[in-house]
């Protein structure tokens, strides 16, 4: 191949130098990626592959519908409790159960502490190091940086001079160890990294920060859940019973101190939203802002099913609509059914999947996945020690999604391209808001759809996304309290907890808006039992290879054209594909339905 | 309980001048002045921080995101201060071949005198390829950097017993980290994920003590792993009483009543969640209405529904039978000996390196 186009609008062009990077880090799971640059370093292809899979599907036929959302939450420990609530409402939606309100706005809280927690995670500890310098943070001024501080954020109480100088020492010592831990091998003299070392400093600062409160936030977890990483859940509603004022409330799993407990952890993150995790954003996007690569698929076609609903059951009533744009045409919101076999259906023509014709996609009620690991004739290396893949055959454990054929991105970033195209005054408010603030620190006078629809541009719209959250689940505690006090304490729905209340065949979906985008789980019951089960999840849309007709996903789509400094060091593609959080257990689950081995490792 | 980097170096009989010219060299790719050549010559000749290679098989990250919850002590303060995270991908800044570099380098520098921590296991079908890191199996990776290990670390349940990708049918045939490493000492830290300061006291108690935790039949350490859930339970007095929760959100569900019923598995759980209790000591499980579902336990995915009533425990008398489930449970996989192999292996690794 040289240059050729996608049916999407993309040039792919294979002539440069191959740049390899596996493992891709500072992602859940496992992923490689190459890219082939020009003579100026400019990237022409990309190849993104999921180099994981568990089988999570299959271990679940055959087992007790109640059970699975315990199974399916172990999918991924960063976005903990995502995989289990959905589950419970593809299985509360497969045999009519509706769960009471107050359960609803406990999960709600849930649901909305993973975002502000994973969000907040991503920021700091996934995403920052390809931005910030911790090296060049010992040049800076503590003074300087306190200013710089107060400037940017006058409401933060951790700015003065004297607590940047601690911090700052703290890190020196580090270095001066010689032992430098996570940032060993880091790409410290590249000339990549553009702020200031005051900067460098603030931001490091916070990164620690950002450490010791995460803890804090997953506490509302711990209360309605019991722990976290990996909260407890149930199909009907809550574990969580609430007394409030009976006999022995204090040992009841919700009472008023374990309420207040969780309002105050409400507050800790809507402070560390306004006060750190949003300017800190525009501060160091304002170093970079000529750096307005990096919106690939999300300046074009993006999906989301809709999600946060004011009202239970009512769609209509989504704070974060859904739906499809194509093509950037964002005076066109096309609505999503999860239940129509011809919207949402996955190929598997460059996975390492077996379809009976891989000419056509499957809706995951009826998906197939049988696995078939086969390298393609132009793979450069064997079987088990690959040096470079071959694209034009299968190259990723990830299947391809596509909506109606279409390839689109999922993530804050189209939830937020959603939201602000179909009028939701919070968070159009919210992006111009902060689009306005980047403009006054960069000097530039970007439009806030030219400033969303690029790497920069995703990393706001999570940022946004976890400030609204903030702010929504005080609602939802708000609401709670209210409830209460009318007198509902209602947490759990058991008319159909039986199996003997349930039809001899179900079928049901669930989704939600996960922190990296749209995730929807399909099951069909039978007898009781599960007969089907498959997930679609962000990263399987966001990372999916090629389909059939050449279409390329939004991995790949987002680092074409962006210049590098150094192609040895990857900076920009990790920049890039950071800027997604991409989450490869979860995308890569799947397995052979008859769970076949095909061959195997010698041990010892 | 390690010898410093520098005396490592020497002992291979590298020069104090090809020493310091790894210092500068260091110093340079970071980019800082000769000033602190010294300061890493100073710092390495002291007392370096024992490496830990942290390596990601099939898993899910909740044992890395557990990690970071710890309070006491602060995630910060282990990494910055008491061990040196030189890989876990999770975290770490550098990407591809930078990052694989690592392993070689800490391998070859400390040689016996790092610690291989374990998060998730490898898979044997399709030539391990279902895991693949750098081109190639994980497995080769973990083969690679246990090989000079001075001890393993098995986070979790999946690095312990498989968890929740070896569930029947097991499609990928994922082992647990002891079925293909044979000849390290392996300290199990079982749990799906394990409690946040149970992960840091671990790494904390052979920091602080020089030795591995004394561990039980099965290869967990006592410490944390020699009580059942149920034996320490705030709610055990309940079930004593006869008090149980009948269905979900009912009186005695709002009362804090017993879950035994509702399919708790705490009778036969040994891990430390009813007495140190998760993040924080904010609450656990039990604490917050759903019964325990056994996570720690080796194969707790396949013993039964979540919600299936414990069958051979009796509502009174639960002492002789709760006990006859958990000894039946420990004495399943344990081996007796390999608390003593682990620790006496320990002390080998350590007597070695002093006479040399």
């Amino acid at each position: 191949m040289s240059a050729k186009k996608t049916p999407n609008g993309y040039t792919l062009d294979d002539t440069g130098r191959r740049v390899v990077v596996d493992p891709v880090t500072r992602i859940e799971g496992h992923m490689r990626c190459e890219v082939n640059v020009d003579e100026n370093n400019v990237i022409r292809n990309a190849v993104s592959t999921g180099t994981m899979w568990r089988g999570l599907e299959v271990i679940l036929k055959g087992r007790d519908p109640r059970d699975a959302w315990a199974f399916v939450e172990r999918i991924c420990g960063v976005c903990t409790g995502c995989h289990a609530l959905t589950s419970a409402r593809a299985v509360e939606d497969a045999l009519g159960i509706r769960i009471p309100p107050n359960a609803h706005l406990i999960r709600e809280m849930m649901a909305k502490t993973l975002q502000v927690h994973d969000h907040v995670v991503h920021f700091y500890h996934l995403h920052a190091l390809d931005w910030v310098n911790p090296i060049n943070a010992l040049k800076a001024d503590p003074k300087a940086t306190s200013v710089l501080q107060q400037t940017i954020s006058a409401h933060h109480p951790l700015s003065s001079p004297g607590y940047f100088r601690d911090i700052q020492n703290r890190i020196k010592k580090f270095v001066e160890s010689g032992q430098l831990g996570p940032f060993k091998n880091g790409y410290w003299d590249n000339p990549a990294y553009r702020m200031t070392p005051e900067a460098d400093l603030m931001a490091v600062t916070h990164y620690l920060e950002a450490l010791d409160l995460q803890k804090e936030f997953v506490k509302v977890h711990t209360v309605f859940g019991g722990k976290n990483p990996h909260p407890n859940y149930l199909v009907g509603g809550v574990p969580c019973a609430i007394n409030m004022d009976g006999d022995l409330a204090a040992g009841a799993p919700l009472n008023m101190e374990r309420l207040n407990f969780v309002r105050a952890r409400i507050q800790e993150m809507i402070d560390f939203n306004n006060n750190v995790y949003i300017p800190d954003v525009i501060a160091i996007a304002s170093f970079y802002k000529k750096q307005l690569w990096g919106g690939g698929l999300g300046a074009r076609s993006v999906m989301d099913y809709g999600a946060y609903p004011s009202v239970n059951y009512d769609k209509s009533t989504d704070q974060l609509p859904g739906g499809v744009i194509l093509n950037d045409n964002w005076d066109e919101v096309f609505p999503v059914d999860p239940r129509d076999p011809q919207q949402v259906q996955e190929f598997v023509t460059h996975s390492w999947y077996k379809y009976p014709d891989e000419s056509k996609g499957l809706h995951p009620w009826d998906g197939i996945t049988e696995a078939n690991y086969a390298l393609g004739p132009n793979t450069r290396g064997t079987r088990t020690s690959i040096e470079e893949l071959d694209e034009d055959a299968k190259y990723s454990w990830i299947k391809a999604p596509r909506w109606r054929g279409h390839a689109v991105e999922v993530g804050p970033l189209s939830r937020y391209t959603l939201a602000y195209a179909q009028g939701v005054e919070y968070v159009q408010d919210q992006v111009n808001r902060s689009v306005a603030a980047f403009n006054e620190l960069a000097g530039t006078s970007l439009d806030a759809k030219t400033a969303l629809q690029s790497t920069i541009g995703r990393t706001l719209a999570r940022a946004l996304e976890s400030q609204y959250c903030g702010d929504m689940m005080l609602d939802d505690w708000n609401q709670l309290i209210a409830n209460i006090k009318a007198g509902d304490s209602s947490t759990a729905n058991m008319e159909k907890w039986d199996p003997s209340t349930w039809p001899k065949e179900a079928k049901g979906v669930g989704t939600a808006a996960a922190p990296r985008g749209a995730l929807g789980h399909w099951i069909r019951i039978k007898d009781g039992k599960i007969d089907n089960y498959q997930c679609v999840v962000p990263t399987t849309w966001n990372g999916s290879p090629r389909d059939p007709m050449g279409n390329i996903g939004a991995f790949e789509a987002c680092l074409l054209n962006t210049p590098v400094e150094r192609a040895d060091e990857p900076v920009e593609i990790l920049r890039s594909l950071h800027s997604f959080d991409p989450c490869l257990a979860c995308s890569t689950h799947v397995m052979s339905e008859a769970g076949k081995e095909l061959a195997k490792v010698k041990v010892r | 309980m390690t010898e410093t980097f520098y005396e490592v170096l020497r002992r291979q009989g590298i020069t104090r001048r090809s020493f310091l010219k790894f210092c500068s060299l260091t110093a340079a790719s970071l980019g800082l002045g000769p000033a602190f050549v010294g300061k890493f010559a100073h710092a390495m000749e002291t007392k370096p921080r024992i490496p830990v290679l942290w390596l990601h098989g099939l898993e899910c990250t909740c044992c890395t995101e557990s990690f970071i919850r710890s309070a006491n002590p602060l995630a910060k303060d282990v990494i910055l201060s008491m061990i040196s995270l030189d890989y876990d991908d999770t975290i770490m800044a550098a990407a591809g071949h930078h990052a694989e570099a690592i392993l070689d380098e800490v391998i070859a520098q400390y040689k016996g005198n790092y610690i291989l921590a374990c998060e998730g296991n490898p898979p044997l079908n399709q030539d391990g390829m279902s895991c693949i890191i750098g081109g190639k199996p994980y497995l080769e990776q973990l083969k690679k950097v246990a090989e000079h290990s001075m001890a393993i670390i098995s986070w979790g349940s999946c690095a312990s017993w498989g968890c929740v990708q070896a569930a029947r049918p097991n499609p990928t045939h994922a082992v647990p980290i002891h079925k293909v490493i044979h000849d390290k000492p392996i300290i199990k830290v079982p749990g799906c994920p394990p409690i946040p300061e149970v992960m840091t006291a671990v790494v904390t108690y052979i920091l602080t003590f020089g030795k591995l935790p004394e561990l039980d039949r099965q290869g967990r350490p006592k410490m944390f792993y020699s009580q059942r859930i149920h034996d320490k339970c705030y709610r055990r007095p309940h079930f004593d009483a006869g008090q149980f929760v009948e269905t979900w959100d009912d009186e005695g569900a709002r009362k804090g009543y017993c879950l035994y019923k509702m399919g708790c598995k705490g009778p036969t759980t040994y891990n430390a969640c009813s007495t140190i209790r998760w993040n924080e000591g904010t609450s656990f499980p039990i604490q917050a209405g759903h019964g325990c579902i056994g996570c720690s336990e080796d194969a707790f995915w396949d013993k039964g529904s979540w919600y299936a009533r414990l069958t051979d425990i009796k509502q009174f008398g639960i002492e002789e039978n709760a006990d006859k489930v958990g000894g039946t449970v420990a004495g399943v996989v344990g081996a007796a000996t390999v608390a003593h192999m682990a620790v006496s292996a320990v002390k080998r690794t350590q007597q070695k390196g002093d006479q040399e």
